[in-house]
């Protein structure tokens, strides 16, 4: 009789453990938390992105953002140089935009002509630059992840990408991890 | 609030957000709502339409009371009182 009631009582201790670990685990999966895959580094996806990130972070959103394949453009410095290239490296180098300032549009681009005219606008009717608006999330807390692989299939050296405050370097599972917890995930 | 009662509403701190388009004017009220006391009054002066219908949104989030909103000439001033 006894010896039932503690396996009874060491029974319903281990389901009690289980429903706290999954209430923990519930919990952290609706974080108020934004997680974004940018991928692509045309000027106006990467805007929307960042016009996204910035809106969400004003809510007091936690925001992170994974850049990666032809995003990484937008974060490449066009004043720093990556070393130890090789030759396809090299040439992807060239032939992608060196830096957020010099990225195409997906629709009307018309050889540089739209991008000027946007910029243009831009400034007229009081939209903040790229420039801008990473200088703002960087101020916010604005997490920006780069992912490794896809750098250096692109031929990205570390040192050629911008300064930012909160850079850092990861594989795609930091951000399917960090996208488990958050209760908002974008793919652009 | 009714609109006269708006217009002559005291204000703590009055952002003006005019020069810059979305999300500009939520990120200004961001920065200038730890600068006030709880229950004083904000009001943010925007040209961009879209900040008309996010503010009242920012506020239900942040727990503010949205106050409503002054059509001026050319602009508009949105109050809101801080939780």
């Amino acid at each position: 009789m006894e010896q039932e009631s503690i396996e009874q009582i060491s029974l319903m201790k281990k389901q009690l453990e289980e429903l706290t670990n999954k209430v923990a685990s519930l919990e952290n999966s609706r974080k108020d938390q934004l997680s974004m895959a940018i991928v692509s580094g045309d000027m106006d996806k990467i805007m929307a992105a960042m016009i996204i990130a910035l809106a969400a972070s004003a809510m007091d959103t936690q925001v992170k953002l994974f850049f990666s394949f032809w995003a990484l453009a937008a974060l490449r410095d066009e004043n720093k140089k990556g070393k130890g290239k090789d030759f396809i490296s090299k040439m992807f180098g060239m032939m992608l935009p060196k830096s957020k300032n010099n990225l195409k549009l997906s629709n009307m681009n018309m050889a540089g002509m739209g991008p000027m005219m946007i910029k243009y606008l831009m400034r007229k009717k009081g939209v903040m630059s790229l420039d801008q608006m990473f200088k703002e999330a960087g101020e916010l807390g604005i997490e920006i992840t780069i992912c490794e692989m896809s750098m250096d299939l692109m031929g990205f050296k570390k040192e050629e990408m911008i300064s930012y405050p909160n850079l850092r370097y990861a594989g795609a599972g930091t951000f399917v991890n960090e996208g488990n917890e958050s209760s908002m995930q974008l793919f652009i | 609030m009714t609109q006269e009662e708006l217009k002559n509403v005291e204000v703590a701190k009055s952002v003006d957000a005019r020069g810059t388009a979305c999300p500009g004017p939520l990120l200004e009220a961001k920065k200038a709502i730890g600068s006030i006391k709880a229950g004083d009054i904000m009001e943010i002066l925007s040209a961009d339409e879209g900040t008309k219908v996010d503010i009242p949104k920012w506020c239900g989030k942040q727990g503010h009371e949205y106050l409503g909103a002054v059509e001026e000439n050319g602009y508009f001033k949105v109050y809101m009182k801080k939780k």
